[in-house]
């Protein structure tokens, strides 16, 4: 199978969406120059030049203007340039899009995907380096999406384009030129189906995002000290499928969670209390979480580079449940 | 205070202060040595030292994601702006920001920004407590013409003029917001013509012609300080250098970025504005040129012999640890 960049596997979802399904428009600052920053909406302004606009920098106006034509029956893909800027907009993610459905007994429906871009990469401080995923899943009427393959990314853009509801797709940031394999036909990934990413007998290792590379080097690393992790992708963390999650549990006993944002309070809490509820008696050792400390991301290197989980953390919390 | 040999000497040299800092920071952004992201401020200099030659120590200014600027024309030490860069621990925010959050609060340099339109609310703000405290500080917010856009700017505004605060509205139209030309997403030219709504003074002027904006500014802040309101000056200039690091620049061709360099260099402009009086020969143009070098110098050699963050360091700052209630 042919092997491209995540960047290239959401590019080529939103073609093959917007080929498939005319309601599908791109909305968002700098996405024709250049198809944005990380190139994704590249190539779109040749192909359906009326179906991409290229805005002002107004978060609110952006994702406003997206809830209202998910409304009348449009299927706008937003992209939040940094997921950090989103803050700006989030009437219009939380009051406006999240909870319309409901509100409205069940009449309303808001298909909009926004796409952020998260996580650090490159040094740029607290104000361009945040996660957040675990703010958007305390929002009833928000899917949380959370991709760290160019296969999933892919299976799961195409997915968040043809629901009725809600997306918020994270991108991390410094997965965009992460290679993988993508088939070249037709395929979607449902929401709520977690993914094995390595078969392993002693420890289910849970990571998120741009934890799970770090958690599949911590498998190749663990190997040697005779250690052998089983390492479990979310894929969508709301839905959330726990009940892969906790079949993984039930086979180990024993059970990591990895974030790469601020564990307090975060993704990785929900994972480790529904553990917790449904598996209790399976665990051998107490779960042990991996995230970052409770603080905005700094900027020098010496102080992101202990802000940030690496694999040596995921091995730490490895040894610590084995101990 | 009008513009006399003595000031315009003084203004003169900061802006090579800051032209020489930023493309010695550029430069040291290729050896590795600064890291992250720089957005530079060269070819906009006349604004930030036009303005702040206008203030006092105790005045406030908020600033942008392009800042380096600001904070040096209103004093911040330019070794602790270049440790900052260097991320070591002696930076002005101890590593802990970076360029597009450099501080300096005992200036009363409240920031940059890595939010556009960031400042707007916050420079609002302060002023507002100058209000409430009746002293007659006076607060410049500074921001690009792409914040225009955002609700901050609407809802300052309205505040600032309503309460008639003491805050000058700075923006510096640049035609550009990051890779996007502002014609093409902004329906009004002018930023100047937006004050209208929140019935504020709105003056644009030729932010390379560093007489024009001193005179605007002049006005302003005197205004400010008399507790008659905001104004908003638009100032039009040009960035030299690409949107941050890295940028291609595609969406402007390299005539019109060697015209403005050629023609409208605040720096070549003033200087010989300055000639033109008799107020500065060429071997004071070159001393002055050669003292910010030097200045630009040390700046890098303190950040090379300072250490960097203690890792420990990390989880300070957050709160005020050592504040208690007491009972
Ligand atoms: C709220 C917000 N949206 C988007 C960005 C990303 N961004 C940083 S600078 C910039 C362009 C700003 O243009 P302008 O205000 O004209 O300032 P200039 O860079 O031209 O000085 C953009 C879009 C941001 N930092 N904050
Ligand atoms: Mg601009």
């Amino acid at each position: 199978m042919r092997t491209i960049a995540l960047r290239d596997a959401l590019r080529e979802a939103l073609h093959e969406e917007m080929d498939r399904d005319d309601s599908v428009f791109v909305i968002g600052e700098d996405v024709i120059a250049h198809g944005g920053p990380y190139t994704v909406t590249q190539g779109i302004v040749d192909k359906w030049p009326d179906r991409i606009f290229e805005t002002p920098i107004a978060e609110a106006g952006i994702v406003g203007l997206g809830v209202g034509a998910a409304l009348a029956g449009m299927r706008p893909v937003v992209e939040i340039m940094y997921v950090d800027f989103i803050t700006c907009a989030m009437d219009e993610v939380v009051n406006q899009a999240a909870k319309m459905r409901y509100m409205t007994g069940g009449q309303a429906s808001v298909p909009i995907v926004i796409r952020l871009p998260c996580g650090p990469a490159r040094l740029v401080a607290a104000q361009h380096s945040q996660i957040m995923e675990s703010w958007f899943m305390h929002v009833p009427g928000l899917q949380v999406v959370a991709p760290s393959t160019p296969y999933d990314a892919k299976g799961l853009m195409k997915t968040a384009i043809r629901s009725p509801d809600p997306v918020a797709f994270f991108e991390y940031k410094a997965l965009y030129v992460s290679e993988g394999e993508v088939p070249e036909d037709d395929y979607v990934i449902p929401f709520g189906k977690a993914d094995i990413k390595r078969d392993g007998e002693d420890v289910t290792v849970v990571a998120i995002g741009g934890m799970v590379p770090r958690a599949l080097e911590a498998g190749i690393a663990l190997e040697d000290e005779g250690y052998d992790i089983e390492v479990v992708d979310p894929r969508t963390l709301a839905p959330l499928d726990m009940e892969t999650i906790c079949e993984s549990v039930r086979r180990t006993g024993r059970a990591v969670v990895c974030e790469m944002d601020s564990s307090f309070a975060g993704t990785g809490a929900e994972i480790a209390a529904a553990l917790a509820e449904q598996c209790f008696h399976d665990l051998r050792a107490p779960i042990v979480r991996v995230g970052s400390p409770h603080v905005p991301m700094p900027f020098a290197e010496e102080l992101v580079n202990v802000t940030v989980p690496d694999s040596a953390a995921v091995c730490g919390a490895v040894r610590k449940v084995m101990a | 205070m009008t513009l006399n040999a003595d000031l315009s000497r003084r203004i003169y040299t900061d802006m090579w202060r800051i032209r020489l800092f930023e493309e010695e920071a550029l430069r040291q952004t290729s050896l590795g040595t600064v890291k992250g992201t720089l957005h530079t401020y060269c070819g906009e200099e006349a604004i930030a030292v036009a303005i702040c030659a206008h203030l006092r120590d105790d005045d406030y200014v908020l600033g942008t994601h392009r800042s380096h600027g600001h904070c040096l024309a209103k004093g911040a030490p330019m070794d602790r702006m270049m440790a900052e860069l260097f991320g070591r621990a002696t930076g002005s925010c101890r590593a802990k920001g970076g360029s597009m959050h450099i501080a300096d609060f005992s200036r009363n340099i409240l920031g940059a920004n890595g939010i556009v339109a960031g400042g707007i609310g916050p420079g609002t703000g302060t002023a507002l407590a100058s209000r409430i405290r009746k002293s007659d500080q006076v607060s410049v917010v500074f921001f690009g013409d792409g914040a225009a856009a955002r609700g901050p700017f609407h809802e300052g505004l309205l505040f600032g003029s309503l309460w008639k605060l003491p805050v000058i509205y700075v923006c510096e139209n640049n035609g550009y917001q990051q890779w996007v030309p502002r014609k093409n997403v902004a329906v009004v030219d002018s930023v100047a013509d937006m004050a209208a709504s929140y019935a504020i003074p709105g003056v644009s002027v030729d932010g390379q012609d560093l007489e024009a904006v001193y005179e605007a500014a002049g006005e302003a802040v005197d205004r400010a300080r008399r507790g008659e309101g905001p104004t908003l000056i638009e100032a039009r200039t040009y960035r030299f250098y690409g949107h941050s690091l890295g940028d291609m620049e595609e969406y402007r061709s390299r005539e019109e970025v060697d015209d403005w360099r050629e023609n409208r260099d605040p720096i070549k402009l003033f200087s010989a504005w300055m000639k033109e009086r008799q107020w500065l020969g060429d071997d004071e143009d070159e001393a002055i040129r050669a003292g910010a070098a030097a200045e630009v110098a040390k700046s890098v050699a303190y950040a090379e012999e300072s250490p960097l963050p203690d890792p420990e360091d990390v989880l300070t700052d957050v709160l005020d640890t050592e504040w208690r209630v007491s009972a």
